[in-house]
């Protein structure tokens, strides 16, 4: 060692060894928050699938014998409400309603908002100007106050929150994809694609949308995550879901009455906000990880 | 010369910029006869990107001021320039096909190289996707690589420079361009490979029999492989001619001056290059626009309305009031230039 301030050639590919398979199991570990939020999403689907299995009550079932029961009790895991429905029910089968949500009207916006700002993007001058004042006006209002209006005016229902939400929040999508496709307007495959005389449409979806859909997709987790939220708010201003039916944010705005005496109506469906919420952040950062290295 | 396949008259491309109105391109005209090889030479910024780019209509729409006329005679006697969109569409890759500058941007870097050689295929003609696929393949060996049925699944990262510069010449040629605009294609390869483009460049054009504009700011290139050469200054043409004549009898002392400049093989000693830079195009100072570098330049070179004057010999051209003292004149060195 002493000898000589130059390794050996050995002592090199040794070293060069090592950072290779550090750099293997690091790669493992960026997918470790990818693993965990997929797994999380998987178990809460699973859960809310098979809730008939998983729970002998059915959510509206009433058992005035036994209300307000604690957690733990026996047949009642997570207790029972006011009225001794099952409140492990309730939380299954609103996660249906609650998960509903964030892929159905995430989805919608998320398709709907890409192709808007695709064309704005990419057709640019008239299209672009129309279309992205259009993105302003939106952005102009507070979300909520917009989405409360839309609902007041369409009637509180389930379906009319994703109408809601579906008429509201493309506009994100919408800015980010223009800004992509702006920048994308510029790559020389692209110019070489128009070039070869291929067709607007054919230059858009496969030329620039799949090269430019990852920050979409990331953001569409992040928006999930808004619109289960979004849902429960709705919920709990008495908006979204109409009682008797078990929505989580529903839930919560009942439980509130009961929250010195019986704690658990309340917290028991916020934590099961928290947990989905968790499982789509996770994702999105692991996709973002995960994206942003392909890129490298 | 051939008959003529494309007329490009007094064309101008302006770009508006927060600066002001860049005359990227102004008042250039020439011919490309059918099976000619033009060469358009100058240095960054002359414009020869921006004239092959207006050719194919891929100026941003928005910023760019288009005038004169480019004509496709088998297309008719109207300039394509105001042809509709879609008009402009079948005629782009069917008729007039263009290969980049740099090879490693010019593919889609999500699709594999086969796919988007069969999408070129199938993109102007109704063919069936098993025919495109053997297209492709036969596409991909005649521009010479090796293995094409394997390589074809590979994505752009996994190729050369050299090899995508072929692959991407295969995707142009894919429906048998009558005119092929080179914009730069060896630019970003190294000697030997540049060497190998060009052949196979010229190999493939003699066996199609279409026509050619090479654009390069590389004389050797130019004259090895080139009909006829324009030389480009501040988005003028200034010298125009056969190759041959132009490369040994220079008639105007920027092409002199880029002659000279070319390092000479076995003579060592400072490279020579010309002073000075080219004016703004911006504003654009009145008189013969190579008059601040030039050295032979006269106080009557700085009021000249310039034009094109014809000189001796066949499609002779040159944008200078002394271009009999050109050839004359000693060997233009650095120290030379005002």
């Amino acid at each position: 060692m002493s000898a000589g301030w130059a390794a050996s050639p050995s002592e090199l590919l040794m070293k060069a060894a090592t950072r290779a398979s550090a750099r293997r199991r690091s790669a493992v570990r960026r997918r470790l928050t990818l693993i965990a939020g997929l797994a999380m999403l998987v178990l809460a689907i699973a859960a809310i699938t098979l809730a008939p299995i998983l729970v002998s009550q059915p959510p509206n079932t009433i058992d005035a014998l036994n209300t307000l029961a604690p957690p733990l009790t026996p047949d009642h895991l997570l207790g029972t409400d006011q009225f001794g429905r099952d409140v492990l029910s309730r939380i299954l089968y609103g996660g249906r309603i609650d998960l509903a949500i964030a892929f159905g009207a995430t989805s919608v916006t998320l398709v709907s908002g890409t192709i808007i700002g695709l064309v704005a993007g990419y057709l640019g001058g008239r299209w672009d100007s129309v279309l992205m004042r259009i993105v302003d006006l939106f952005f102009a209002f507070p979300f909520l106050v917009l989405v409360i209006a839309i609902i007041a005016m369409l009637g509180p229902s389930i379906f009319n929150m994703f109408v809601a939400i579906w008429i509201t929040s493309w506009v994100a999508y919408a800015r980010i994809m223009r800004a992509q496709t702006v920048v994308a307007k510029r790559q020389q495959y692209v110019l070489a694609a128009r070039a070869l005389g291929y067709g607007r449409l054919r230059v858009m979806f496969r030329h620039i949308l799949p090269n430019f859909a990852s920050a979409v997709i990331i953001f569409s987790m992040v928006d999930a995550v808004g619109n289960i939220i979004l849902a429960a708010s709705l919920g709990f201003l008495g908006l979204g879901a109409q009682p008797p039916a078990p929505e989580w944010g529903t839930m919560i705005s009942d439980g509130q009455n009961y929250i010195l005496s019986a704690w658990w109506l309340a917290t028991i469906p916020g934590l099961a906000v928290v947990f989905v919420g968790i499982a789509f952040s996770l994702i999105g950062d692991g996709l973002a990880d995960l994206l942003r290295a392909g890129d490298r | 010369m051939s008959a003529p396949l494309l007329t490009v008259r007094d064309l101008r491309s302006y770009l508006a910029t927060d600066q002001g109105v860049v005359r990227a391109v102004d008042g250039v005209s020439f011919t490309v006869g059918e099976a000619e090889i033009v060469g358009i030479v100058g240095e960054s910024g002359s414009g020869k990107s921006v004239t092959c780019r207006t050719i194919v209509g891929l100026m941003p729409s928005g910023m760019t001021h288009i005038s004169g006329e480019v004509i496709y005679h088998p297309h008719g006697d109207a300039s394509i320039l105001t042809a509709r969109q879609a008009e402009l569409q079948s005629l782009r890759g069917s008729q007039l096909a263009m290969i980049f500058q740099d090879p490693m941007t010019a593919l889609n870097p999500v699709v594999n190289v086969g796919d988007q050689v069969i999408e070129a295929v199938q993109a102007h003609a109704k063919v069936s996707t098993g025919e495109a696929r053997s297209r492709a393949v036969s596409l991909l060996r005649r521009v010479g690589i090796p293995a094409p049925e394997q390589r074809m699944r590979d994505y752009p990262f996994q190729f050369s420079g050299g090899m995508l510069q072929r692959a991407l010449i295969a995707i142009a040629l894919a429906s048998s361009p009558r005119l092929l605009l080179a914009d730069e294609p060896t630019t970003s390869l190294d000697v030997i490979i540049q060497d190998q483009i060009l052949s196979l460049l010229l190999d493939l054009q003699q066996d199609t029999g279409m026509s050619m504009i090479l654009v390069s700011h590389d004389l050797a290139v130019i004259s090895e492989v080139c009909d006829r050469i324009l030389v480009m200054y501040a988005g003028q043409v200034v010298e125009e001619g056969p190759a041959a004549d132009v490369i040994t009898a220079p008639r105007h002392p920027y092409t002199r001056a880029l002659l000279d400049a070319v390092p000479q093989g076995e003579q060592r000693g400072q490279l020579r290059s010309i002073t000075g830079s080219p004016p703004s195009l911006i504003d654009v100072p009145g008189g013969c626009r190579f008059a601040p570098r030039c050295r032979l330049a006269t106080q009557e070179c700085l009021s000249w309305e310039t034009e094109l004057i014809e000189i001796s010999g066949p499609g002779r051209l040159a944008r200078c009031l002394r271009h009999d003292e050109v050839e004359r004149s000693p060997q233009w060195q650095a120290s030379d230039s005002a």
